[in-house]
């Protein structure tokens, strides 16, 4: 598809441009995604609470006539967002507090270069992508402590503690589920984890791993602070938590992570537990043909947006977390059963446990000893 | 025993998925709600909402400037000042509610002796800069004078319980 580029222009600037173009056409509909996201959001939770959420913003080419019913709210509130004023307090720290949001939402977006939509749709398909995930969603802290700290208010303030804190508890259990997965498919590179769970629906890692897979959920609820773990933005205690001094499109970047963050970790769950882009018939003889026609990508979304609904779906039923039973929950909930459950899965890899286990990296290496 | 079946109750989050489940249920449910400008929902006829003052059907004004609203008001929104007219009768040469001030308590027209000023269901105004809302005697008697049909039947309506 690129080898015109290549054949025009020197090699460096040939590959630059198409890495370019790669970033441009994975950001822009992800920015779409968040945008439709927010209205998905209200709309979803107005449902739940027997309301219709927002069905008002409307094209008036034809007056009278709804037809946008309500979709072209993102696109109003993005612009309401650009013409507002940004305020930024008098003892505020100028420049941290510009460099904030910038901070926050870049990381965001950086993660989703190494996310694999198909065998062959990537930006980006590094070795190490695991840990690149990992290193990039821990860096996003840095924009909201500094938020907070640059923002010289103490409801700021407060939440950066309540944050970071949180944060750091629960990248622990995240990042011990994810062990479990990398000993499952003995691969830190996304594509090699997901093309370890080929085979079927019974061959994806969310039945050996079911423990890892839900506090991996749930842990990625606490880190993208999202209810019930919104102890940081925690709007009726300390008004908007780290973005209360924040306005216009300095405090959409910060608005635009969370979500960007939270598309995040449903791919990352569905790319780690339920077998990425796999079609769920494979394997599965007739349907498996009659299915065949339905591009990889489109199984990826899919699965996705049963996470991204999960997110929506808690934020309508629980209320927020005490904070220390939050810090209850991270560390002497999630941790023991992490650590528990990575021996299991040590265990199941050293018996050889069909059909996960029987032809993995790790078991084949062992056999061969 | 029962500690140990809690403790595996919570661990398996089922409260939390009971609770998941109502959330789910309701997403399905009839939606309630009511499309404002184009649905609106039933007033009673006791609505308290803007003021008015009535006139009597030959077009005299009913209001006598007894001043008892204007004694009986929890909130002073109500300024009157009086005068006798050329034929010798009393009458308000000012008769002011600040809409600002006016808690909506109906008291004005409980104590009215002529039910002159009264409450109509007419809610929806608004004052687009200072004043606005400050309403004299010629916006009161035009309030009255726009809504005495549906002003008269509501009174007439909730006559048999006063």
């Amino acid at each position: 598809m690129f080898d015109i580029v290549y054949q025009y222009l020197p090699y460096p600037l040939a590959y630059s441009l198409i890495i370019l173009i790669k970033i441009v056409l994975l950001v822009v509909p992800l920015m779409v995604a968040v945008a439709y996201y927010t209205l998905a959001e209200r709309k979803i939770i107005g449902f739940m609470q027997i309301r219709i959420g927002p069905n008002r913003v409307n094209l008036s080419i034809i007056p009278g006539l709804n037809l946008l019913r309500g979709f072209g709210q993102p696109i109003a509130d993005a612009f309401k967002l650009m013409f507002k004023e940004i305020i930024i307090p008098t003892n505020a720290n100028r420049y941290l507090f510009v460099i904030a949001p910038t901070l926050s939402i870049a990381p965001a977006l950086a993660a989703w270069a190494v996310i694999p939509f198909s065998e062959t749709l990537w930006v980006a398909n590094i070795n190490a992508g695991l840990l690149y995930i990992l290193a990039m969603t821990s860096l996003g802290v840095y924009g909201i402590l500094i938020a907070g700290w640059a923002s010289n208010s103490k409801y700021a303030f407060l939440s950066t503690m309540r944050f970071a804190a949180q944060i750091v508890s629960y990248e622990i259990a995240m990042g011990f589920s994810l062990v479990g997965v990398l000993m499952a498919a003995g691969s830190l590179n996304l594509s090699e984890i997901v093309a370890a769970q080929q085979g079927s629906v019974f061959h994806w890692f969310w039945i050996p791993l079911f423990p890892l897979l839900m506090i991996y959920f749930i842990s990625g609820v606490a880190e993208t602070n999202r209810s019930p773990f919104d102890v940081a933005e925690g709007e009726s205690e300390i008004v908007a938590g780290f973005h209360v001094e924040y306005s216009g499109m300095l405090f959409a970047a910060f608005f635009l992570a969370e979500y960007a963050n939270m598309i995040l970790v449903a791919a990352l769950t569905t790319l780690l537990f339920l077998g990425g882009w796999l079609s769920p018939f494979q394997g599965m003889g007739v349907l498996e043909q009659w299915t065949a026609w339905i591009p990889a990508p489109f199984w990826m979304f899919a699965k996705m947006s049963i996470f991204m609904l999960l997110f929506l779906w808690f934020r309508a039923t629980f209320p927020r977390y005490r904070y220390d039973q939050i810090m209850r929950l991270g560390w002497k909930v999630f941790i023991p059963i992490t650590l528990v459950w990575i021996v299991v899965v040590g265990l199941f890899i050293l018996a050889q446990l069909p059909p996960w286990f029987d032809s993995t990296p790790i078991t084949t290496a062992l056999a061969s000893r | 025993m029962q500690a140990i079946t809690d403790y595996i109750k919570r661990l398996f989050l089922w409260e939390l998925l009971k609770g998941m489940s109502v959330t789910g249920k309701y997403f399905f449910a009839p939606k309630i709600t009511i499309q404002y400008p184009e649905e609106k929902t039933p007033l009673s006829p006791r609505f308290r909402g803007h003021h008015a003052l009535r006139r009597y059907p030959n077009g005299e004004e009913r209001c006598i400037a007894c001043k008892l609203c204007e004694a009986v008001c929890p909130a002073l929104a109500i300024t009157i000042e009086v005068a006798p007219r050329e034929d010798g009768t009393r009458r308000t040469t000012r008769y002011e509610i600040d809409m600002v001030k006016c808690i909506f308590c109906g008291y004005c027209e409980e104590s009215c002796p002529v039910d002159s000023i009264v409450e109509t269901p007419f809610f929806e105004y608004h004052g687009d800069k200072r004043g606005d809302l400050l309403m004299t005697k010629e916006k009161l008697l035009a309030m009255g004078d726009r809504f005495e049909q549906q002003i008269a039947a509501d009174r007439e309506k909730d006559a048999p319980y006063r």
